[in-house]
């Protein structure tokens, strides 16, 4: 039976991936993600776990490791941060070029100088074209429920690919929150054992995989991609909804907070969501029409589903926290442009930079946030779209 | 010898998934003699039968004749010229290619 449980949130990860019954995990620890990977090592040497917990010496040797664990047919996790998905860029492309089903969480962190061990988005975004399928969660029971639906959309015969869960490095890892657990038959009922395609790797039939690709080859390849992306939205939705269906908790790719009558919305991912919809509240109290678009799903992006949702909104305020230094603003911002250029109704797009490094977005930060996005309906504008937000000047 | 059973120019949706080769040892299948630009010759006058070539040969392209001399397998002989410059005594001479 489900059970209302307090758990750190990394170790909810940990739980889902144990309840997931997972065959390999390669992982190598790393600040703010080392507390996924000592639970999972611990299940495994208490028996708890079945499972070949590979201890590597890179993070590039852990994806490396996972690549070649689920192109036998095995379920594989992995958890990084920072620093080791940096390191591990080059094996993210080949997992998903590949076509082979991982799950792995990703302790959203800062990437070096300064060493900076907190969280921001900037990991993350650095291989934002990778090829995998990108989730941002907010707290505990979402990374809970979000780990266990992604071994169900990554292993779906109809999507074949990775599957990166997002969560901020300390402001969500370190918590300690209430969930609601799933017990070992429930999740199997959900999540049977995965199916091992044909062409898995075996020696009774030898298949092989990343070969050299002459220039004739490579544009329908990732032509191929591009399609497994785009078609594995279906797939999110149905097994959301399947998931929704037989435990109550129903998710979508966006997450609205008092959108109904609202003018101006933020639009964000991730952990400062919270501090959003208290920024929303104290200005809906002051009269203020308000709200909050959590965004859960960044790749495939969610291109139709926004436009739809923002379809009465005059003014959307991003907030990201990463960005592309000499580019065009953050990675969600020059996103949602992008997806508005060609349309005829579209809202004002402003966006800031904030929460880099570790740095809190306060509320009345988010509410300035607000108050600076709605002056450039009066046409006062910010040079270039976007600002960062808490920088000293 | 199976076969070669995939479309050499398949569009995105004829490609196996992520381009892979759901057949072994299909390599030979790929002639890659037509890289070549320049095509080794054996002098089988000079040729003193020492194996030389065969030896070198990055791609294993030298193949040993019945009469214990060696020739050329230009399906896969890619025109490095390795086994000229080996050749103790110079039996073996790069002819340039040229398209008939």
């Amino acid at each position: 039976m489900a059970k209302r449980i307090a758990i750190e949130c990394s170790h909810a990860i940990s739980l889902a991936a144990k309840l997931a019954n997972v065959d390999v995990v390669a992982a190598y620890p790393i600040t703010p993600q080392t507390h996924i990977v000592e639970k999972l090592s611990e299940y495994v040497a208490d028996g708890e776990l079945d499972a070949e917990y590979i201890n590597v010496e890179s993070e590039h040797s852990a994806m490396s490791a996972c690549i070649g664990a689920s192109a036998v047919g095995a379920r594989v996790f992995t958890a990084t941060a920072g620093q080791g998905l940096a390191l591990m860029h080059e094996m993210l492309f080949i997992a998903a070029g590949n076509r082979l089903p991982i799950v792995m969480a990703v302790a959203n962190r800062s990437l070096s100088p300064n060493l900076n061990i907190w969280g921001d988005q900037s990991d993350m975004m650095a291989s934002k074209d990778c090829g995998w399928i990108q989730i941002y969660a907010e707290n505990a029971q979402e990374v809970f429920d979000f780990t266990l639906q992604a071994f169900k959309i990554a292993e779906d015969e109809r999507v074949m690919l990775p599957v990166a869960i997002n969560f901020d490095g300390f402001y969500v890892t370190h918590v300690i929150e209430p969930i609601i657990a799933l017990d070992q038959e429930e999740v199997k009922k959900f999540l049977p054992p995965r199916k091992i395609p044909s062409y898995a790797l075996h020696p009774d039939h030898p298949t092989t995989w990343g070969p050299i690709g002459l220039p004739d080859v490579q544009t329908e390849l990732k032509r191929q991609l591009e399609e497994a992306l785009r078609n594995s939205k279906t797939v999110i939705k149905e097994v959301w909804k399947e998931f929704g269906d037989m435990f109550g908790r129903y998710y979508d790719f966006f997450e609205p907070y008092r959108l109904e009558d609202a003018e101006i919305a933020i639009l964000m991912m991730g952990g400062h969501c919270g501090t959003a919809r208290i920024a929303v509240d104290r200005l809906r109290e002051k009269g203020e029409k308000v709200g909050l678009i959590k965004l859960r799903l960044f790749r495939p992006f969610p291109d139709e589903e926004l436009i739809k949702l923002t379809k009465n909104l005059k003014v959307l305020a991003i907030v990201d926290k990463a960005f592309s230094p000499g580019g065009l603003g953050g990675p969600v911002f020059t996103e949602v442009k992008a997806l508005f250029y060609n349309q005829k109704i579209k809202p004002e797009i402003v966006g800031f930079i904030a929460g880099l490094g570790g740095r809190d977005i306060r509320v009345d930060e988010f509410m300035v946030a607000v108050e600076r996005a709605k002056k450039a309906l009066m046409g006062e504008k910010i040079d270039k779209g976007f600002m960062f937000l808490q920088v000293r000047e | 010898m199976e076969k070669f059973k995939l479309n050499p120019k398949p569009t995105w949706k004829e490609l196996p998934i992520a381009s892979m080769i759901p057949q072994p040892a299909t390599s030979r299948f790929y002639k890659t003699g037509d890289w070549r630009s320049f095509r080794p010759v054996v002098d089988k006058e000079k040729c003193t039968r020492c194996g030389l070539c065969w030896v070198y040969c990055p791609d294993g392209a030298i193949r040993i004749v019945e009469d214990g001399s060696y020739d050329v397998d230009l399906d896969y002989c890619k025109g490095c010229g390795i086994c000229a410059e080996e050749c103790p005594v110079k039996a073996i001479s790069m002819v340039e290619e040229v398209e008939e």
